[in-house]
């Protein structure tokens, strides 16, 4: 295998940007990545990202994104439907083919202009589960119920998750839900979907998150402390809801297993979770103990969650840790689908 | 080609046919998955990981369906990707497939790509207004036919040639019993009285909208050596993508195309496609991009595409014979018909092609495809011997 490295990542978010459209939102975001990343723009040997046509109500969504990539002379790019953490695996594996050295990734969407609750509700079976119509947060309810039966958990667990997200969320720029809260006085607010109150489900962010990948002597040549990719997975589970055991999330002990997420101190991990119960979860899923890892020191897609790009963020957010200094080794998480359907799990580390 | 060997191990594709009423989505690709697990002497099981590609989410309804389908392409505990790069989307998914080998990850990959277009009208799903942008309302027809008026002004090819192209690719296709369009009686006459869509675009001159899937089975060399039938090597694949809206883009002869042909040929170390492939299987869902395609792949300079066309060296009798399987005008389930390409090709090269088999000489065939606004690009080179 050849050594990856993230050596820059840029994020930018939003509760509501009606002044751009995805293209312009996108130009800032790409131009710090790059710029920041030590390589010039001709230099980069791949593009890849992930967007999501129902999101901005058009087929095609990533072309708006190719021009704001600055394609010309033509480039080698590849797009996935699926949040960028998978484009950012796409181009971890063209790496690792040798055909290139680096790599651009980057994710975008609004989710704004639309009701995303009940767009996300289209990713369900066609035939079986669509025509009930639960929205996104429906099911996670559903699955939060289960969990809390199961694992003897309470609202209050749930509390303390989103209390802590808001707390840590007040040192990011770039998260919208942050303030000195404490689990009591969210739980004095009202449930909304049973057994989860507003606290515990991500706010809708519009937004977009980049990340430059460099492969061994490039990534020491550009960056003073690179954050290294040690192990990428990622597990699909069946989609019915039924067939499953909500409570846990085998995908991610699964990816996180074959990773070597355990193989190490976890100094910070960033779980894309977008709901409170998500957190406890996915925690668990990797072994995870808050005692000895700092879980979600940016306020996690608690804090903001720009859906296709909220994946690559929590990449982007252990590795700016790494390089800076403040942990040595991390992973990071991202997910997809109804109740965490499919999971990867990322394992970065500093030299 | 960069890393380690590959090759398609087995190749499956379902009937595809104007509404597939008899099966579901997950029904579709699994009939072609299937297929191609068989031909390849695989079971379920023995796949690494699935690649799922299919052009826009609007055409079926179903958003991010690769989470739906997971069940049916037996993805559950393993990796699943899902690609999008509009028309281009088949061969991209293949050659994003098939790194998940050469990067050394994987053992034997399963790839598919669908479209079921008859849950929904494609033409005007790829026209939908999209604020601050002026409205084409144009669908695929309407914003390729000016890019062909361009070309004949530039190469002065006769108004016959694109109806040559909507003929040959029709009658390939009575030799290919899975391809949607049957039109035993086609002629140059019944195309050129087929109604005017968008000059110089007539009815037959167009693409079908169809349901269907494709699916391969790719596998590492120990793989492939240990397959029970004939493979087919990969010798190059590619990509290139370029801006939609720029001054200096030439939509007809697109840069991307050319740049891709060149670093796929490099791989492959073909210098003369014309002579260095027995066939090709090639994009061409309005006839007249036969032509602007022979010259943006390097088949012959720049204006002479249609002078091939009309000597019939694309025929299936012809030096260079093209879309033998009657091609994306006689079949277009838009997010498979790259693959198609991709996969029709490796049964050329692996002598399965049944009734439409090319007679091998160098062993050697190219798949393309292409999507956007002529912006993408997906190539592949395959051969019956190692690269």
């Amino acid at each position: 295998m050849r050594d990856v490295a993230v050596v820059s990542y840029a994020c930018s978010n939003v509760a509501r940007d009606a002044s751009h459209n995805e293209t312009e939102m996108i130009v800032p975001v790409l131009h710090e990545a790059v710029e920041t990343s030590g390589l010039a723009h001709d230099e980069i040997g791949f593009v890849c990202s992930g967007s999501l046509d129902y999101l901005q109500g058009g087929p095609f969504a990533f072309v708006a994104g190719l021009d704001a990539v600055g394609a010309w002379p033509p480039v080698r790019e590849s797009h996935v439907e699926m949040d960028a953490a998978w484009a950012l695996y796409e181009a971890w594996v063209a790496i690792q083919t040798g055909e290139v050295d680096s790599a651009l990734v980057y994710g975008f969407g609004k989710s704004s202009p639309g009701d995303l609750h009940e767009i996300m509700t289209l990713q369900l079976d066609p035939y079986y589960l669509l025509p009930l119509w639960p929205s996104m947060v429906d099911v996670a309810a559903l699955q939060a119920c289960a969990f809390l039966e199961a694992n003897g958990a309470t609202e209050r667990n749930l509390a303390e998750v989103s209390a802590r997200s808001q707390r840590n969320a007040r040192g990011n720029p770039n998260a919208l839900r942050k303030g000195d809260v404490s689990a009591e006085e969210i739980l004095q607010q009202p449930v909304t979907h049973h057994p989860l109150r507003d606290a515990d489900i991500f706010p809708i962010t519009d937004g977009s998150a980049a990340v430059v990948l460099a492969a061994g002597d490039l990534a020491r040549k550009v960056s003073s402390r690179p954050a290294w990719i040690r192990g990428i997975e990622h597990r699909m589970e069946a989609h019915g809801l039924g067939v499953r055991d909500l409570t846990r999330s085998e995908s991610t002990r699964a990816a996180g297993a074959a990773a070597g997420a355990a193989s190490g101190n976890v100094d910070v991990a960033e779980l894309h979770a977008q709901f409170s119960h998500e957190e406890l979860i996915l925690a668990e899923a990797l072994g995870l103990d808050g005692a000895t890892t700092d879980i979600n020191p940016s306020g996690g897609a608690l804090a903001a969650n720009a859906v296709m790009s909220a994946g690559l963020v929590r990449i982007g957010e252990v590795a700016r840790r790494i390089t800076d200094g403040e942990a040595d080794r991390g992973v990071a998480h991202a997910t997809s689908g109804p109740a965490l359907q499919q999971n990867l799990v990322c394992v970065l580390e500093g030299e | 080609m960069a890393g380690e060997r590959v090759a398609v191990v087995g190749v499956g594709q379902t009937v595809h046919r104007t509404a597939r009423k008899d099966v579901s989505m997950a029904g579709l690709v699994r009939e072609a998955a299937q297929e191609a697990l068989d031909d390849a002497g695989m079971t379920w099981s023995d796949i690494d990981a699935v690649v799922i590609g299919k052009a826009p989410d609007m055409f079926e309804g179903v958003a991010m369906p690769e989470l739906y389908l997971a069940d049916a392409l037996g993805a559950v505990g393993k990796p699943m990707m899902r690609v999008h790069t509009a028309g281009s989307v088949g061969g991209s998914t293949s050659i994003v497939a098939a790194k998940l080998i050469s990067a050394g990850l994987h053992q034997r990959v399963l790839t598919v790509a669908y479209e079921k277009q008859s849950e929904s009208n494609a033409t005007w799903g790829l026209s939908v207004p999209m604020p601050f942008a002026a409205p084409l309302v144009a669908g695929a027809g309407g914003y390729f036919a000016p890019l062909i008026r361009a070309y004949m002004y530039r190469s002065g090819a006769p108004r016959h040639i694109g109806h040559l192209v909507a003929v040959k690719d029709r009658r390939a296709a009575l030799r290919n019993p899975k391809a949607h369009l049957h039109i035993p009686d086609i002629d140059l006459k019944m195309v050129e009285e087929s109604f005017l869509l968008w000059d110089p675009l007539r009815y037959l001159d167009v693409c079908p909208s169809s349901d269907g899937a494709m699916a391969m089975v790719l596998g590492s060399e120990k793989v492939a050596d240990a397959a029970p039938g004939p493979v087919a090597w990969i010798h190059g694949m590619a990509m290139r993508s370029e801006p939609t809206m720029f001054a200096r883009r030439d939509q007809v002869n697109p840069q991307a195309g050319k740049d891709c042909a060149k670093d796929v040929y490099a791989q492959a170390g073909v210098t003369d496609p014309r002579n260095d492939f027995d066939c090709a299987e090639v994009y061409v869902p309005f006839s007249w991009y036969e032509p602007m395609w022979l010259e943006n792949l390097g088949f012959c300079a720049e204006g002479d595409g249609w002078k091939l066309t009309e000597a019939g060296a694309t025929g299936p009798d012809g030096d260079i014979p093209w879309n033998m399987s009657g091609g994306v005008l006689s079949s277009n389930p838009i997010g498979a018909s790259g693959m198609v390409r991709f996969g029709e090709v490796a049964q050329q090269v692996r002598e399965r092609a049944g009734d439409y088999q090319v007679e091998l000489k160098t062993g050697r065939a190219l798949g393309q495809a292409y999507g956007g606004g002529s912006q993408f690009f997906s190539m592949w080179v395959v051969g019956n011997k190692k690269p």
